[in-house]
């Protein structure tokens, strides 16, 4: 009886989880294994379209005999590169028609006309055509025979299904491209912007603790740029930055706090001198950074705030008793209080920070300095056309993420063992 | 030990007075003021002297007469160093003083000899500053897309500051780039496309998570904690990766440019996240119910329309809004899979319209607010469920 009942159960289980099961295998995992296969093969952008051969039917009437009727196709290999072989052709045709010029390469049986036409080679054109003509004498309608479409079939190769495989990509990848470069602009890139959001959201999270009018209104506010479009804030702050006639500019210039405008997204370095010391400073890389923090920090505010609103309450009582400043008590209570969501934030934000391209993308394209990895992967995917490529630098990305969480985890196992 | 004290409050009270009039005059500039300086020395100096005065004059004038006397002087005293400014604008320097006044109004004498009181005071400024920094760095942004959206392309070029919308012209002049992108660029279907993928990935998503997060609530079967685990580990996974493959299988399965393809990418997204959010408030729900429901013998089936979702109602909501937001501000998906200009989604419209460098900025910038509104509005109106999720699954982003 149990048994039967716990069978049951799991029978159910299986039912109501496969849908959710197989979608998430086919979109998310099976991908993820496509990419390994893709990135050790040469494809281009071009060759992953099937080859197909097509047919494009013009019926034409032929002058002083209704009866009679010219139909021409105009056959072609739909790809430049790649033939299609054993191509064969179909078409069917109205009750009363009679062929009058058979190929040798095709037959017409039951009103039905087939066609072999054997392999077609790549950018293959033809223009074949057939005259028929009604036995009964009626008249012919075009509109009818144009409406009947002719059946093609063919088989290519696949180059995605072949087993021709090569290093070419990870070698290009890692040993040329600057390869160097990319991974240092992707770490500056997730590591500030991971630092910065975390930090504003324990300011803000702090802020929005204390008690003030329209405190639920700023907690609203604060999170308006994470839940608003991506492509409306980023096109938004282009505006604001735009060195011709962009606010911030104007304002600067208005001010005379700067005398020329500052290209903030499309300038590479700007030199600043602090104590004397000049260095350069990737400034276009440093607004992006400014954008993702700004975007970003009010996931780190929610979290944080969260923790903090359950802090108990004793234990600042007991400081305040004590004679604690302020700022003793954030370092000493609120601050212990709160490791946890940090660390917790800092991976989900690491790695979601390592893996963001829309924001890029929109803000520079990868421009002056700002192109990380994700942003490297459409360039190479599409940009370049090098579907091979673009997969090797996204499984760059996967294996970099793992060994990332892998020593994340086990910093904290031993972090956790300690205490 | 007191002197330091006052000074340092002060200094720190006048940073806060000159932080907040030039915000106002940056305000005000952006209203076609041409106001060309922050008048920081002068303005430092008097906050520096009010604040002092404040001190002086402690309880023996009441507080509101002491308010509006500084802040007249002061009004006064900015008005004759920068001159012909509307009056409005005088109106704000002088309720910002008023606010000003009233808060620096607690701190008295006797307070400043107190332990730690330069922290505390510096505290709570730092708070208010926060306050108005952080309100004043997010809306800036949102209220420069508003206002961008209602001015011509000449009216930038002369004055690329003047940003005061002119209420008194027609409503088809003010409204003009509205008009323009639903007429010219064919936003409205762009928005049907989007209502349709984003209300079409809702219905989807549940439909497969509800049952799905029920059985990893409730049953016992192998592999059940593998796949809880693995649905957080793949809520992790980078799109960006996704994104070649499925463009080739896309491809040569003819699925891009269509809604449907959209609808299974954005589906399988999103219904990791749904399943945790579903599943966590699926087993708070009693076990009585369900044993009661079973000894009625009613199947799976039954037990989920009939007891289970009438209960989550709350859930389910938060979790169909949350999935609303994320395919309605999808972009990566769109922009590799739609190309013909006939199945846009709203973001890849706006988009497609920046590639033009002629496209006018007001264009853009009415799509933005086109776009970014109803997120908006969800999230205002919602807010309760979507802040009490956000914390449980947090969107993706």
């Amino acid at each position: 009886m149990n048994d039967t009942l716990t069978n049951t159960e799991k029978k159910t289980a299986y039912i109501l989880t496969l849908p959710a099961v197989l979608l998430v295998f086919s979109i998310i995992l099976f991908p993820i294994f496509a990419n390994i296969w893709i990135s050790f093969k040469e494809v281009e952008l071009k060759d992953i379209r099937i080859p197909e051969p097509r047919a494009k039917k013009i019926v034409k009437s032929i002058s002083d005999e209704p009866t009679k009727i010219k139909i021409l196709y105009k056959l072609r290999n739909s790809s430049l590169i790649q033939e299609i072989r054993d191509v064969s052709f179909q078409d069917n045709f109205p009750k009363n028609f009679e062929i009058e010029n058979l190929d040798p390469r095709c037959s017409f049986k039951k009103y039905n006309l087939k066609c072999e036409f054997g392999n077609w080679p790549a950018k293959y054109r033809e223009n074949f055509q057939v005259i028929f003509a009604t036995n009964d004498g009626s008249k012919i309608d075009k509109k009818n025979l144009k409406s009947i479409k002719p059946k093609l079939d063919g088989k290519s190769d696949n180059i995605l299904l072949n087993t021709n495989f090569t290093l070419k990509n990870f070698k290009k990848v890692l040993f040329e491209n600057e390869f160097i470069d990319l991974l240092l602009t992707t770490f500056y890139y997730t590591f500030f912007g991971t630092v910065g959001s975390i930090v504003f959201g324990i300011l803000t999270a702090q802020m929005v603790n204390q008690k003030f009018y329209g405190r639920t209104f700023m907690r609203s506010v604060l999170l308006f740029p994470y839940v608003a479009p991506v492509v409306a804030l980023a096109y938004t702050w282009e505006l604001l930055l735009d060195p011709n006639s962009g606010t911030l500019n104007s304002l600067l210039l208005n001010y005379q706090i700067i005398e020329t405008p500052i290209n903030l997204l499309g300038q590479k370095y700007i030199e600043i001198s602090i104590l004397g010391f000049d260095f350069k400073l990737r400034l276009a890389l440093t607004t992006v950074i400014m954008f993702e923090i700004w975007r970003y920090f009010p996931l780190a505010f929610l979290f944080i705030l969260a923790r903090l609103q359950a802090i108990p309450k004793e234990l600042y009582e007991a400081a305040d008793v004590d004679g604690a400043s302020p700022f003793q008590k954030f370092f000493n209570i609120t601050l212990p209080q709160i490791t946890a969501v940090i660390s917790i934030l800092f991976m989900i934000r690491f790695i979601w920070n390592f893996n963001k391209f829309e924001d890029v993308f929109l803000l520079t394209g990868g421009a002056s300095g700002t192109r990380t990895l994700p942003i490297n992967v459409y360039q190479q995917g599409f940009a370049i056309s090098d579907i091979g490529m673009g997969s090797a630098v996204s499984i760059v990305i996967v294996v970099l993420l793992l060994m990332f969480m892998f020593f994340y985890f086990k910093l904290l196992g031993k972090r956790v063992d300690e205490n | 030990m007191r002197i330091k004290n006052t000074i340092l409050f002060s200094l720190i009270s006048t940073f806060f007075l000159i932080f907040l009039i030039s915000i106002w005059k940056i305000l005000a500039t952006l209203q076609g003021l041409s106001i060309n300086s922050f008048n920081i020395e002068i303005i430092l100096i008097f906050g520096f002297l009010i604040s002092l005065a404040h001190l002086g004059i402690g309880d023996r004038i009441k507080s509101i007469y002491k308010s509006i006397i500084f802040s007249s002087i002061f009004v006064f005293c900015d008005g004759y160093l920068i001159q012909k400014l509307p009056i409005w604008y005088n109106v704000g320097v002088f309720l910002i003083l008023y606010f000003f006044t009233n808060k620096i109004s607690k701190y008295t004498f006797i307070g400043l000899k107190e332990e730690h009181s330069t922290q505390v005071i510096l505290f709570d400024f730092l708070t208010l500053f926060g306050i108005l920094f952080f309100s004043f760095v997010i809306l800036f942004p949102f209220y420069m897309m508003l206002v961008t959206s209602f001015k011509t392309q000449i009216a930038l070029l002369v004055n690329p500051l003047d940003f005061s919308i002119n209420f008194s012209q027609d409503i088809k002049d003010l409204f003009k780039s509205y008009f323009v992108i639903f007429k010219s660029y064919k936003f409205g279907k762009y928005i049907v496309i989007s209502t349709i993928v984003s209300v079409g990935t809702v219905i989807v998503t549940l439909l497969f998570a509800i049952p799905a997060a029920y059985a990893v609530a409730r049953l016992n079967f192998f592999g059940k904690t593998f796949l809880s685990t693995s649905i957080l580990i793949i809520y992790m996974f980078p799109a960006i990766v996704l994104v070649i493959p499925l463009y080739t299988i896309f491809s040569q399965l003819g699925l891009r440019n269509s809604i449907e393809g959209l609808l299974i990418v954005y589906t399988a997204t999103t219904l990791p996240v749904a399943i945790y959010m579903l599943q966590g408030y699926f087993k708070s729900i009693p076990k009585e119910l369900e044993e009661a429901a079973i000894l009625d013998k009613l199947s799976w089936f039954g037990i989920i329309t009939k007891i289970i979702i009438p209960l989550s109602i709350p859930a389910i909501s938060s979790v169909a809004l949350y999935v609303f937001m994320i395919a309605w501000n999808e972009f990566l998906f769109s922009l590799m899979f739609l190309d013909n200009p006939n199945s846009f989604t709203l973001s890849r419209a706006i988009q497609y319209l920046s590639g033009d460098a002629e496209t006018p900025r007001q264009y853009l910038m009415a799509g933005s607010v086109v776009v970014t509104l109803p997120v908006l509005f969800i999230f205002v109106y919602f807010e309760k469920y979507l802040v009490s999720g956000l914390t449980a699954g947090s969107v993706k982003g």
